[in-house]
């Protein structure tokens, strides 16, 4: 049908069918699903990172929220824990941890001889190990708590050693026990017997959100309280000050500023600003916050401050794009009515503009809640176990804050911080998920087209 | 806090002026508020503006000078032959700083009256004893002459609070007076009322301006101390890195920017194929159910903290790296690697890289693939002969964004890439960063007078003025790339 | 049927190059092309004419299968080109766009040289076995659109440097360089001043000589300027399709005669 050739058609192409691909067609076709199959693997890469992520943090980090406890009638006698008979909490806080540790070893010793365990090569020295140090400070806490209870037998639940606890979760094997200086094989074994006769539990562990950080040897009882009561409080510094300076800036920059240098270098300024590494955030606040201001190392108020000025750029990014998004004939519909300029925003623009600001403002205030390098500059990584007051003055005790808490514990030398830093991340990606969903659900809710 | 009672006060000052003011306006107008130039809630506002205002910006600026400028009179007043030198003086300074507010303690405590506070100066032993009774404890013997200077201190102290609240009072009380007077029908309350909301949205502005110009002072002095006690030229072409604790400091920069460049160059090698091939295949290939689920999932990895990503390294890919590669190679035996913090970095950026590419060749015009496809071209051949040779500016600058995130970033490369600093090719070994050593010298205790401290603000100056040029380049090249298209 | 009125219908009997038959396209749920026959011919400037929003330009790119590129779009019915149906699985749109060429209604050149525009679907199509045979085809393609004596000197140029009429005329260069039997344009002068309108008209008197050319317009004037064959759509509906001197002297529906007369549209 078609006469090609004789239309003075170069002959490089011939005019063939449609229906069947010429050879350098197949190739191109070839060359078109290797394209495509680098796009697959480049997705399927990003996800399979994130997969593995999760996996690995959630793996190594659930157990901690689980605890071993050894429950064990411990004697309380008088002679010792109150020397002076009085059942007087002042004069018994004289008694020191000390005093109270030989009470958990005897309980444990009492235990495994009633049940007639028997366990060769077992030291009297493996008892102390077996229980947490932390066991001997929950005893005092408690018995100055309940100066009663001094004199009789208390049903106690106190907590395994990190090793033992180890053990009952898997991480913890003979062998490695083996080579390990802070456990013994007999330990083990005992911890096998003792779960065998019923002495031995695992439960939820609430002391790990609550509790407060503990020392270097005991891993099994640190927890997250102060961290997370030490990132609540920034994030309310941090809301307090960067939402209404940020919706306050980005009015002024999107409805009034004047086209002029100062606009643009402000604009300039705030898009840097989202650039700039977060560590330097942390030397402006050592700098300025604490070295020149004076105001206290560790405290939740300097973290708030820094993380604010962080924060800000991203709570103007989103406040513009929210403004920008409403209609100028809002604006045109107000101003037609009489109202000034400042009521047409204020009354109309800025409601209008509401869910987009607050989603961005909590995706800033979720960036800000992770963000660790700042803060370890300002002094938060500082041990702290002292829970901070209630606020106002609490924003200026000392504390942790979540990601700072999750660094510390990998500093640290015993492994079973790992867990305990693993678990703190699940923690904070717990909170970090219930804020995102709050913000789509913001959005999806109350997002309105135009 | 007295301080907080002179806030309240003012704040209570000021509410009492919103109804006072608006009370006038309207009895000016006979009741009528139609009368009025502007509604009477208006008139209130005005009076709160008035009297909080001023009173609350000296209280801010006062906060912020007084401890400076008491600090430096109490300071200049402690003889020579007590702080022969600047570190000396530093330390008796906080020495004065602890013994004042030790004594305000005791005698908030009721420890002490307030005239046993001013008197103690006599006995020093006393003072000592008394502040250790309240868990205050002083290191080195008090010389009289420091004891003198913190009962100064603390007069100065006392004398400020005094003037700071009689002169915010008087502020807002004449702020409040002012407003009141000039309540009637005709004032035009509320373009006044406007042009102090309008002020407040200038301040706020430029905060922005406050921080950046913030950032460079707090870094711009002390490093220019810091240049003042170690050679320029040998931090910045020095050939070796290693802080002495008393002196004799080899403090060169290259080690560790070449360690920088190294993890970001090979995190840049992984995110940027990646993020690039994903957001295309997303853009032009996916369908629409595996878009839905597969942008979201990348875009996760950006909200994750990088502190996740650390531990992550710390954990799992660097004993991985080292189990599976390094050993068995031969390459070395450290789980924390150049090659550990550069792809766990490289996954923190797939996403940053993506979502900027997909942002970018979402700009290209639909016309020009149109083009391309009309006259017969496969879709991967208008991808890579037309859509990214016409989006390369815009791939610039987010390539440049993402390497000035990978040099900035701090948490993956102190958790997962070691902390020796070398220059070194072998990407299985340890190596340091710029920003691991400003966390290494700036955290635990700091000196403020030493080299080895202060090269944390050089160091933190330098990682600044690299990744603002960057910032800045990249969003020029951005900026100017999408104009193209507008 | 249709074969006795396309007899009464055409003059000189030409080749037939596409036929259609009962062509149907949705987007999602609306239904934009209703049931549309067309026989277009070789050698001949045919003309799709109607209000806007009337399924003209969906109707062209059916024809190169340019509608695939929308993923909500959906073609039913018979194209054929040279007897062959191009919505055959078999086909592969890429083989089929080098035979039947488009030219868009903005001028789009890509951000390279002038040269490399001409020369991108050449090289893609491996039409140039060396440097001088590309050279060769992009001189011809260029002297096809009338462009080459205005840019024979600046090849390397960009070709977004060009002025409106220029870029367009690349793009028809673009366009002709790979050898196409159909030349498709989709309103190929709206976005051109006057002059450069008509110097893209009598491009496409000359292109007659070796293509089917097939244009959509806005314009009445220029359908009557430009073609021998006239289509006129309205609301999806091919209503007409005859001789451009039949449809606007003596149209036979009482819609085109309205449109013609400027009554609708």
């Amino acid at each position: 049908m078609t006469d090609a050739q004789a239309d003075g058609r170069p002959e490089g192409r011939p005019a063939n069918s449609i229906l069947t691909p010429t050879r350098r067609m197949k190739r191109r076709k070839a060359a078109e699903k290797r394209f495509k199959l680098y796009g697959m693997i480049a997705v399927t890469v990003g996800i399979l990172a994130l997969v593995f992520l999760l996996t690995s943090i959630l793996g190594r980090g659930l157990s901690a929220f689980e605890q071993t406890m050894v429950e064990i009638p411990v004697e309380l006698p008088a002679e010792t824990l109150d020397p002076e008979g009085n059942r007087d909490p002042a004069e018994m806080q004289r008694v020191t941890t000390f005093s109270y540790a030989p009470l958990v070893a005897d309980a444990l010793a009492d235990v495994i001889a009633a049940e007639a365990i028997e366990i060769e090569g077992l030291e009297p020295s493996d008892l102390g190990g077996f229980i947490s140090q932390e066991a001997a400070a929950q005893l005092r806490n408690f018995v100055l708590a309940n100066p009663e209870a001094v004199g009789t037998t208390l049903e106690a639940e106190l907590l395994a050693g990190g090793r033992i606890d180890g053990y009952m979760k898997g991480r913890v094997t003979m062998e490695t026990a083996a080579l390990d200086s802070n456990v013994s094989v007999e330990q083990l074994r005992l911890a096998d017997a003792l779960e065998e006769a019923g002495y031995l539990k695992t439960s939820f562990n609430w002391d790990f959100i609550t509790a407060p950080d503990a020392s270097d040897q005991r891993p099994e009882a640190a927890g997250l309280g102060v961290a997370i009561l030490g990132s609540f409080y920034m994030m309310i510094v941090v809301l307090v000050l960067a939402l209404p300076i940020g919706v306050a800036a980005s009015i002024y920059l999107e409805e009034f500023a004047p086209k002029n240098r100062l606009t643009d270098i402000i604009e300039v300024n705030i898009s840097n600003l989202a650039a700039v590494p977060s560590i330097v955030f942390g030397i402006l606040g050592l700098a300025i916050f604490i070295n020149f201001m004076g105001l206290p190392q560790s405290a939740p108020i300097v973290g708030g401050l820094v993380l604010t000025l962080m924060t800000l750029p991203t709570i103007i990014i989103a406040t513009r794009a929210a403004l920008k998004a409403v209609p100028p004939s809002i604006r045109d519909a107000a101003l037609g009515v009489g109202a000034s300029k400042m009521q047409s925003v204020f009354h109309h623009v800025l409601p209008l503009a509401m869910p987009g600001i607050l989603t961005g403002t909590i995706i800033g205030l979720a960036q800000a809640l992770g963000e660790t390098a700042p803060l370890l500059l300002i002094g938060m990584v500082a041990f702290v176990r002292e829970y901070p007051d209630a606020p106002p003055e609490g924003f200026f005790d000392p504390a942790s804050a979540l990601p700072v808490q999750v660094y510390n514990w990998t500093q640290r030398a015993d492994p079973a911080f790992v867990e305990r830093a693993s678990g703190a991340i699940i923690v904070l990606l717990v909170f970090l998920v219930l804020m995102n969903t709050v913000a789509v659900i913001l959005r999806r809710r109350l997002e309105r087209r135009w | 806090m007295p301080l907080l009672w002179l806030v309240l006060t003012v704040l209570a000052l000021a509410a009492a002026g919103f109804f006072v003011a608006r009370q006038r306006a309207l009895a000016s107008a006979g009741g009528e508020a139609r009368k009025l130039h502007s509604l009477p809630s208006y008139y209130g506002f005005n009076a709160v503006i008035l009297t909080i205002a001023p009173a609350m910006a000296l209280i801010a600026i006062w906060a912020m000078a007084e401890p400076t400028l008491i600090e430096w009179r109490v300071s200049g007043a402690i003889p020579e032959s007590v702080a022969a030198d600047p570190g000396a003086r530093s330390l008796i300074m906080a020495d004065v700083r602890r013994i004042a507010e030790g004594l305000n303690t005791a005698v908030e405590q009721g420890a002490l009256t307030a005239e046993q506070a001013r008197d103690i100066g006599g006995n020093i032993a006393e003072v000592r004893a008394q502040l250790a009774e309240l868990g205050i404890l002083l290191g080195s013997d008090v010389q009289p002459e420091v004891l003198e200077a913190a009962q100064s201190y603390r007069a100065l102290g006392t004398t400020g609070n005094t003037a700071l609240t009689v002169l915010a009072l008087l502020l807002a009380i004449g702020g409040f007076a002012i407003a009141v007077m000039k309540s009637d029908s005709d004032f035009r309350a509320r373009n006044s009322v406007e042009r102090g909301v309008l002020t407040i949205l200038v301040a706020a502005a430029s905060i922005a301006i406050l921080t950046t110009v913030g950032i460079v002072l707090s870094m711009v002095f002390e490093t220019w101390s810091f240049f003042g006690m170690y050679s320029w030229t040998e931090f910045f072409f020095g050939l070796e890195w290693a802080p002495q604790f008393h002196g004799g400091s080899e403090l060169g920069l290259l080690p560790l920017l070449w360690g920088t460049l190294y993890i970001s160059f090979i995190a840049l090698l992984f995110s940027v194929p990646v993020g690039l091939f994903a957001a295309i295949y997303l853009a032009e290939y996916a369908g629409r159910k595996t878009r839905a689920i597969a942008k979201p999932m990348i875009e996760i990895l950006a909200g994750i903290p990088t502190i996740v990503y650390g531990l992550f390294a710390l954990i799992t890919v660097g004993p991985l790296l080292r189990d599976y590669f390094a050993e068995p190679l031969g390459f070395g035996t450290s789980a924390s690697s150049v090659m550990t913090a550069g792809l766990v970095m490289g996954i923190m950026l797939i996403p940053f890289v993506s979502s900027l590419s997909d942002d970018i060749i979402g700009a290209v015009p639909q016309s020009l693939r149109d083009g391309s496809l009309g006259v017969g071209a496969t879709k991967s051949e208008t991808i890579k002969k037309v859509v990214l040779p016409a989006a390369l500016p815009g791939i610039v600058g987010a390539v440049l964004l993402a390497a000035s995130r990978a040099i900035g970033e701090t948490m993956i490369v102190v958790l997962g890439a070691g902390a020796s600093a070398q220059l070194d090719l072998n990407p299985f070994e340890a190596m340091t960063t710029v920003t691991v050593k400003i966390v290494g010298q700036l955290t635990g205790d700091t000196d403020f007078s030493s080299a080895e401290t202060l090269v944390a603000f050089a160091l933190g100056f330098t990682l600044f003025v690299i990744t603002l040029g960057l910032n800045v380049l990249a969003l020029y090249i951005v900026r100017r790339y999408r104009e193209q298209y507008e | 049927m249709k074969d006795e009125r396309l007899t009464e219908r055409s003059v000189d009997m030409k080749d037939i190059k596409i036929a259609a038959r009962g062509v149907q396209v949705y987007y999602g749920d609306t239904h934009a092309i209703k049931d549309v026959d067309v026989e277009i011919q070789d050698k001949t400037v045919t003309a799709f004419i109607g209000p806007s929003g009337c399924g003209k330009s969906t109707f062209l790119r059916c024809l190169n299968r340019m509608n695939d590129t929308i993923d909500s779009a959906r073609v039913e019915g018979d194209i054929r080109l040279d007897g062959e149906d191009i919505y055959d699985p078999r086909v592969d749109p890429v083989q089929l766009r080098a035979r039947v060429g488009m030219v868009f209604q903005k001028p789009n050149p890509f951000p390279k040289s002038i040269y490399d525009n001409v020369a991108y679907g050449p090289k893609i199509h491996g039409m140039a076995r060396n440097k001088a045979d590309l050279d060769d085809i992009v001189e011809r393609a260029l002297r096809r659109a009338a462009l080459w004596d205005e840019a024979k000197d600046r090849l390397q140029a960009p070709g977004t440097g060009l002025s409106g009429g220029q870029q367009q005329r690349l793009c028809i260069a673009r366009a002709v360089a790979t050898e196409p039997e159909v030349l498709l344009m989709d309103e190929p002068c709206s976005a051109l001043d006057p002059i450069a309108t008509d110097q893209v008209e009598n491009l496409i008197h000359e292109l007659r000589q070796n293509y089917s050319v097939v244009i959509v317009t806005h314009s009445m004037q220029q359908a009557a300027r430009v073609s021998q064959k006239t289509a006129f759509f309205h609301l999806g509906h091919l209503v007409e399709y005859g001789e451009t001197g039949q449809i606007f002297t003596n149209p036979r529906d009482t819609r085109t005669e309205s449109y013609i007369t400027g009554r609708i549209g």
